[in-house]
């Protein structure tokens, strides 16, 4: 590959810095990302993204981790839309971890194609133009006179043609087209983009091939598993491990200890084995006393009160629109809800794992990883060595849902590989999983408003006490920033509007889970608005439609604000697919939810049959507006994904925790929906020429809501407790 | 220990490990087989599943040495080039999306098929409901399970 660095930035100007959507950072992780931008060197579209062989192979490199989003086929098709190659004869490889060339490698915030879109187009265009100037001064004619089309200039007029592998050297020697002028196709001429693409992971993925971090091995690779303290911030006192030590296939056991803030790890006893299975069995023969540590009468029941208690005081102002205290008229209706939300795990499928060899000078890591470059940063630290000589393979991931943002599994290994100096793969069991996550906050959520006699509202009083991850990360002045998002652009025109947020202490640490605040605040907005309507006597379709008012002069407030026109579209794409205003035979009931977050606009409505304590979701559909769509298949499948996802933990699932620790610790205490109880999902896209929006999470906010709103159409019973419960 | 003879997807293999040790883990950490994933280890979630003598068993609940006179098939032994009509119907529905699950979804619709070849709902349903997805894709399973069922699996 003739292929040289150049004096080449591709510049992220199309999210620019709002790519986050409630995936902000706070503290040393934002820190180290800037200084990480900051050391950053010039990028050539060569090097980075579309490697390009004189055989006339070519690769298209994505730098995102691939979960199941179809990231790797969606950025991938971006590239290939400009760069005019053909996608079917391209291969797609994953990026090394050079947060050297790639500005940012964490996957989250539902960011990807946000942040990407604009930047890989004018990567793709880059080399196209390459391209065509290289066959252009080649073959001394003009430029205008040549075209490229699947990897092939061609010069009509004399006949000519070449391929991009024969380009190459000569292209990759010319000097660099500005990104922000090189000539971008019009959307009408997009062959890839907004065109459903079959996934390129998904071959492999039938067949046993596909590599997750649990398949990694490596020569001589040794298992290890951690006894960790059950309760947060425990530790242990002494262990014996003479038994342990027989089991056969044990190699080695020994103390690893806690690694505070940034990494986060529980510490605790190594078994280091032969197989999984030994070192799994030798960690059940270990004997452990623990120091149970300052958090072991920390429970959910006590939690549970201290939330309540706190929803019902003031708290830090977020919002304030005119007085929520002005005196209401003696006509008009008061309406007023608590709605608890508990802790949630990720549950990702395959659990967390890692492997890691670390040699004399260097390391090699095998991470299934939604950040890289953190975990690149996390084991070079531990390690004592250079970042670039930590090479960390991002492998694919079975699942992610905002878990494997962490470093917490990789500091364990890094320490663990440290010891063992030979290959080791770190592996948790289902058990450590569910008992060791960084679970979603604990929420609870006061709720006022009234309603006046010509049923329109009066006032919106929204208080929000969470379990804070601004606090878990140490930002005490920004306890409320992952907590509130869609509350405080609460959409619809009401005169008087109140948000407050406090947070509650509390010992289980909290993380990012799929659509963060979005999953509790989604549902209380849309519950509420819901509950207004009811207390108006209007159809809840019309009483928010009439409340999504867009002003001639509007302009969002802040980056996170929803259009109100894009909102009502959603509503009422969702509202005539799912036939609103059809009426339903008795015991049956249809719902409606619509919201906004990670830049884009989804409704979903929900039918059910209750009958009794019983109840049944017939189908769910769900109208999206997520603006420019690269890959309308993954826009489909991650909004069937996320709505599943979310009525998990509207139907059935919750963390508790007793006596500091966590009470579920497999598929039997939270399991998750099966196929027999998952509904019908009917997907329905908007044709939108607004910026990409987030896909990864934004169908979840409105599929609880939907179905609790749905429920009490059909029996008057308002749920406002997750998991749902029906009253006989 | 004694060494335990296997026959899987019509190979023969000889491993020496405690006649305890779940099929699972001799698949995955003694004979390199990573296509049989762990993720629960107790049998609900059905990530490891494999095919004894054509019944569809959980590999985390199968003791090795309990297996040593069965024909053994795992998620590899439905074929190398994805042509099964399953695997088709997969690719097809566009069914994974992490993926890690469908192995174990992939080995309990083969095992349905061969009972049961043009399932109904309910039939999908029973055979399907001890496999989980996380991300959630049941509707795709069965709409790629009647598709497969349409070409004759």
């Amino acid at each position: 590959m003739a292929i040289s660095r150049r004096n080449f930035v591709v510049r992220s100007t199309v999210a620019g810095a709002g790519l986050l959507v409630g995936l902000r950072f706070s503290g040393p992780m934002l820190l180290s990302q800037e200084s990480e931008k900051a050391k950053k060197g010039p990028v050539n579209p060569f090097d980075a993204y579309i490697h390009v062989h004189p055989d006339g192979n070519i690769s298209l490199i994505v730098a995102k981790s691939e979960m199941g989003q179809g990231i790797k086929t969606g950025l991938a098709m971006i590239l290939a839309e400009e760069a005019d190659v053909d996608f079917n004869a391209v291969s797609v490889e994953q990026a090394e971890t050079r947060p050297d060339i790639y500005e940012h490698m964490g996957t989250g915030g539902s960011g990807s194609t946000m942040e990407n879109f604009m930047p890989l187009r004018r990567a793709g265009a880059s080399v196209r133009e390459l391209m065509i100037t290289a066959a252009a001064q080649k073959w001394n004619v003009p430029k205008t006179e040549c075209e490229a089309k699947q990897a092939i200039v061609r010069h009509t007029k004399s006949s000519r043609h070449a391929t991009y592998g024969e380009l190459v050297d000569a292209a990759s020697k010319l000097p660099l087209p500005d990104p922000e002028k090189v000539p971008l196709k019009d959307e009408s001429q997009f062959d890839l983009i907004g065109h459903a693409t079959p996934r390129v992971d998904i071959p492999s993925k039938v067949n046993g091939s596909a590599g997750f971090g649990l398949d990694v091995r490596v020569p001589e690779m040794v298992f290890a598993v951690v006894a960790r303290c059950p309760t947060f911030g425990g530790k242990p006192l002494h262990f014996d491990a003479s038994k342990a030590k027989a089991v056969p296939g044990v190699r080695d056991i020994f103390e690893i200890p806690a690694l505070g803030k940034d990494m986060y790890t529980a510490g605790g006893i190594v078994v280091v084995a032969d197989s999984t299975w030994a070192a799994m069995k030798g960690r059940e023969a270990l004997q452990i006393d623990w120091d149970r540590g300052p958090a072991a009468s920390e429970s959910s029941a006590i939690l549970r009160q201290s939330l309540r208690t706190a929803a019902s005081k003031p708290g830090k102002r977020i919002r304030n629109d005119g007085n929520v205290d002005e005196a209401l008229p003696s006509s008009a209706k008061r309406v007023e809800a608590v709605y608890e939300f508990p802790h949630l795990a990720h549950a990702t499928m395959e659990p967390m794992n890692i492997a890691v060899h670390a040699r004399a000078g260097e390391a090699e890591v095998w991470a299934p990883t939604q950040s890289p470059d953190w975990v690149q940063r996390t084991v070079a630290k531990l390690l004592d060595l250079p970042s670039q000589n930590v090479i960390v393979h991002t492998t694919l991931l079975g699942g992610g849902f905002g878990r494997r943002y962490m470093a917490d599994y990789p500091a364990e290994a890094a320490q663990i590989a440290k010891v063992v100096g030979k290959p080791v793969q770190l592996v948790w069991s289902r058990e450590d999983d569910m008992t060791h996550d960084f679970y979603r906050p604990a929420a609870c959520h006061r709720m006022r408003g009234a309603v006046n006699q010509a049923g329109h509202p009066l006032l919106w009083s929204h208080t929000i006490t969470s379990t804070s991850i601004g606090a878990f990360w140490g930002s005490p002045d920004k306890l409320e920033e992952s907590e509130v998002g869609g509350a405080k652009q609460m959409p619809y025109t009401i005169r008087n509007v109140r948000l407050e947020y406090s947070a509650v202490p509390s010992s289980v640490p909290p993380l990012w889970w799929r659509s963060v605040e979005h999953s509790f605040n989604g549902f209380a907005v849309e519950c509420f608005i819901d509950e207004l309507a009811a207390a108006a006597g209007r159809d809840p379709v019309e009483f928010r439609r009439g409340l999504l008012v867009k002003p001639a002069n509007w302009k969002p407030k802040d980056e996170d604000d929803p259009d109100p026109a894009r909102l009502r579209g959603v509503l009422d794409l969702a509202a005539e697919k799912v036939g609103w205003s059809k009426p339903l035979p008795k015991g049956k009931g249809r719902g409606i939810a619509s919201y906004h977050s990670f830049g884009s606009y989804i409704a979903e409505a929900a039918e059910v049959t209750v009958t009794g304590k019983d109840f049944k979701i017939d189908r769910i559909i769900a109208a999206i507006d997520c603006g420019q769509v690269v890959n309308p298949e993954s826009v489909r499948a991650q909004a069937e994904s996320a709505i599943i996802y979310g009525l998990s933990a509207a139907l059935k699932n919750e963390i508790t925790i007793k006596d500091g620790a966590v009470e579920q610790s497999n598929f039997d205490g939270y399991d998750p929906i099966r196929i027999d109880e998952a509904p019908p999902i009917e997907v329905h896209i908007l044709k939108s020429k607004e910026d990409p929006g987030g896909m990864g999470e934004p169908a979840l906010p409105p599929a609880a809501p939907a179905v609790a709103n749905a429920i009490f159409a059909a029996s008057g019973q308002r749920l406002r407790r997750l998991p749902f419960q029906l009253k006989t | 220990m004694a060494p335990i003879q296997l026959l899987i997807n019509n190979s023969p293999h000889e491993v020496e490990v405690d006649p305890d040790t779940p099929l699972l883990w001799v698949l995955r950490d003694k004979l390199n087989m990573t296509g049989t994933k762990y993720g629960c280890g107790m049998g609900l979630c059905g990530a490891c599943t494999v095919h004894l003598d054509g019944q569809a068993v959980r590999s985390c609940q199968t003791a090795v040495s309990s297996v040593a006179s069965n024909k053994i098939t795992t998620i590899e032994g439905l074929s190398v080039d994805n042509s099964h009509p399953l695997q088709k119907a997969w690719i097809a529905e566009q069914v994974p999306q992490c993926g890690y699950c469908q192995p174990g979804q992939i080995m309990s619709a083969a095992a349905l098929l061969a009972k049961t070849s043009r399932p109904s709902d309910q039939q999908i349903d029973s055979a399907m409901g001890g496999n989980l997805c996380r991300c959630g894709m049941y509707q795709r399973i069965r709409r790629a399970i009647h598709r497969a069922a349409g070409e004759g699996a």
